[in-house]
């Protein structure tokens, strides 16, 4: 396969790009006085920069490369994740949940489930969500290194530990404000460096139309009707008749409702930018401005693997996807070999450039959110609750450091999947699906229980462990991919056993909340204050004019969104 | 806090426009034939480059207005 030959101006626009990273660090370092900076960035952004910081922060690896890939393997269908998955999740955050996160005056997630509910909630959230935020770094480092490697040539080890080294660097001088920041410099990197990507392949390929016709050739080969790479409704009648393998009802209940809104409500790496924001009107607004832009990435980033699975397809395109070593098509390459293809040098450097912003903006991300659960959730809250400010500001800069070295040791340990999306569907469903049955019943029935949450989330994740132990997708052995128990269902793909494990563990959760809430007593309302919404007190809002109220934008991003699935049906 | 981030990437954007631009200009025009013939240093280098300067003004007029308070 080609590698790139990257000439000296690559090289000068890659070394501006991670100058600017660190120098941006350096910049901030003399603004971090407290814990409160350090952690919150001192509750001082503004809604645009914190909106920008919100996707950015989910545009590692698994955004740029994984949807990429998805779009050579499933087709437009994989815009689902935003159109039917991401968008309307942020609009609840923002509408419904984001008062009590930021009027409940929590440094995080876990600790809002401590003020909700009581101690074990948190523990048992603080927990998994460190481990969880250790595995998602270490996968997207893995995947990093594995793509500079093939790409320039760099050893494995060295890819890693250069990139993980800057990331260290710029978030223990800048704490959480310079994640952000660059997160917004990394934002504007990514844009500008992809979509030039697009135009360029579609021009190439005779337009939208042309790209419809090529793809078609691409689904008859594979025995599906001509439209089931551009469409993403009409297919999802059976599980037969979609490359993703699964139905309406699964994708709608399961990525729609179950994985999506555990992500991006409860998941506090995406949290905590709107918590950083400076007003709450400005952290309402957060996830609502960033989806704004979050509705176009299918174009950015999913089209360019449809382009790409189009020209392989194509003989005498010039360009085609390589195959792995089992014979099938590595998809994960979509991306990088569509830079390649297209960009001269030059704006090479650029799409480099975003690359190397994708993966570093991803692993900040998890870097800030686990030093800040590490020492606001399970350092001060169990092993040394009474020290100084200072104390734990130099524990949060520690925490940076090991948490980057315990994503380097998962990133030697991420090599089991094909595709990286997969892995992650299958950490969020087993630790988030629960988890959103948690917050749903906790910010909108006052009865719910400490007792209550804390069982639910351990049926909950019992629930889909032992859903996944029971099932398979087709063509797997049992083991890591499921039915490690006994063999009662079959699951046309894996993807198809994610969402309904996701549904499974909801469900469970949820029952399981609501009986042990009933059978045990409730807290008192004085205490719920500004913790529930029958109870919203302190967080109700200030009245605005009707055009700033964030459930007015809400409801224009919706009907933006419906638009685009129907467009796209 | 402290640092306005228009004032980074304005600036970073700015380099970067404006060595795309030269680039693409001065540069060998050979290299654009996988490109589909089209100078994407120049022409994408030009839109980083306005993008660039916008920026920086903002963040440039705003602390004006700032410091006047």
């Amino acid at each position: 396969m080609s590698s790139m030959h990257p000439q000296l101006i690559d090289w000068l626009i890659i070394a501006l790009y991670l100058a600017f990273v660190i120098g941006i660090g350096y910049a901030l370092k003399r603004f971090m006085r407290t814990s409160t900076d350090y952690f919150l960035s001192g509750r001082s952004i503004p809604a645009w920069v914190t909106g920008l910081a919100f996707i950015s922060a989910n545009l590692g690896a698994q955004e740029v490369i994984g949807m990429a890939a998805s779009g050579a393997k499933y087709g437009m269908a994989t815009s689902h994740f935003y159109w039917t998955g991401a968008i309307p999740a942020m609009v609840f955050l923002g509408v419904f949940m984001m008062p009590f996160y930021y009027g409940s005056r929590a440094r995080s997630v876990p600790e809002y489930l401590k003020l909700r509910f009581d101690e074990k909630t948190r523990a048992f959230n603080a927990v998994s969500f460190a481990c969880m935020t250790v595995f998602s770094s270490g996968i997207s480092m893995y995947a990093m290194g594995l793509l500079l490697n093939l790409l320039l040539g760099w050893s494995f080890d060295f890819s890693v530990l250069v990139c993980a080294g800057i990331v260290l660097v710029y978030v223990s001088l800048g704490g959480l404000t310079s994640a952000i920041y660059n997160e917004v410099l990394q934002f504007f990197l990514i844009v500008f460096g992809f979509a030039p990507l697009v135009y360029i392949g579609l021009k190439d390929i005779g337009g939208w139309t042309g790209l419809r016709a090529a793809l078609a050739e691409v689904a008859t080969s594979q025995g599906f009707a001509p439209g089931a790479w551009t469409h993403t409704w009409a297919i999802m009648g059976s599980s037969q008749a979609n490359p993703m393998g699964v139905e309406w009802f699964g994708l709608a209940m399961g990525l729609g409702f179950v994985l999506s809104f555990g992500y991006w409500c409860t998941d506090f790496l995406v949290v905590q930018r709107a918590m950083a924001a400076n007003s709450m009107l400005a952290a309402r607004r957060t996830p609502l401005i960033a989806a704004l832009p979050k509705m176009l990435f299918p174009f950015l980033v999913i089209v360019p693997g449809m382009i790409a699975i189009a020209l392989t397809h194509h003989a005498g395109a010039g360009f085609a996807l390589p195959a792995k070593a089992g014979g099938a098509l590595n998809y994960d390459l979509a991306m990088p070999l569509m830079l390649i293809h297209y960009f001269p040098t030059g704006m090479l450097g650029v799409g480099l450039a975003a690359l190397l912003a994708s993966f570093m903006s991803g692993m900040a991300g998890n870097v800030t959110a686990f030093n800040t659960v590490w020492t606001c959730d399970i350092y001060q809250a169990y092993i040394r609750p009474s020290a100084g400010d200072r104390h734990y500001l130099l524990m949060g800069r520690l925490a940076t450091l090991f948490g980057v070295a315990l994503s380097v040791g998962a990133a030697y340990l991420a090599a089991r999947f094909n595709n990286i999306m997969d892995l992650l569907q299958l950490l969020f469903a087993f630790v988030n699906a629960p988890l959103f049955a948690t917050f749903l019943l906790g910010m909108f029935w006052k009865r719910t229980t400490g007792h209550g949450a804390f069982t639910g989330l351990l049926a909950g994740t019992l629930g889909a462990a032992i859903h996944h132990g029971l099932s398979l997708p087709v063509g797997s052995a049992p083991g890591v991919k499921g039915g490690w128990l006994v063999l009662l269902h079959t699951y046309p793909s894996e993807m198809a056993q994610n969402f309904w494990t996701a549904i499974v563990a909801f469900a469970t959760c949820f029952c399981a909340t609501i009986l042990v809430s009933l059978a045990t007593r409730a807290r008192s309302e004085q205490q719920l204050e500004g913790l529930v919404y029958p109870l919203a007190g302190g967080a109700q809002m200030q009245a605005q004019p009707w055009y700033e109220r964030p459930a007015v934008l809400g409801v224009a991003i919706l009907t933006a969104a419906a638009l685009l699935n129907l467009v796209f049906w | 806090m402290g640092l306005d981030i228009r004032l980074p990437v304005g600036i970073f954007f700015t380099l970067l426009g404006a060595l795309l631009v030269i680039f693409g200009w001065a540069g060998d025009q050979g290299i654009y034939q996988r490109s589909l013939g089209i100078n994407v240093n120049l022409k994408w280098g030009v839109v980083m480059l306005v993008f660039g300067v916008v920026m920086w003004a903002l963040a440039h007029f705003s602390r004006d207005k700032h410091d006047r308070r």
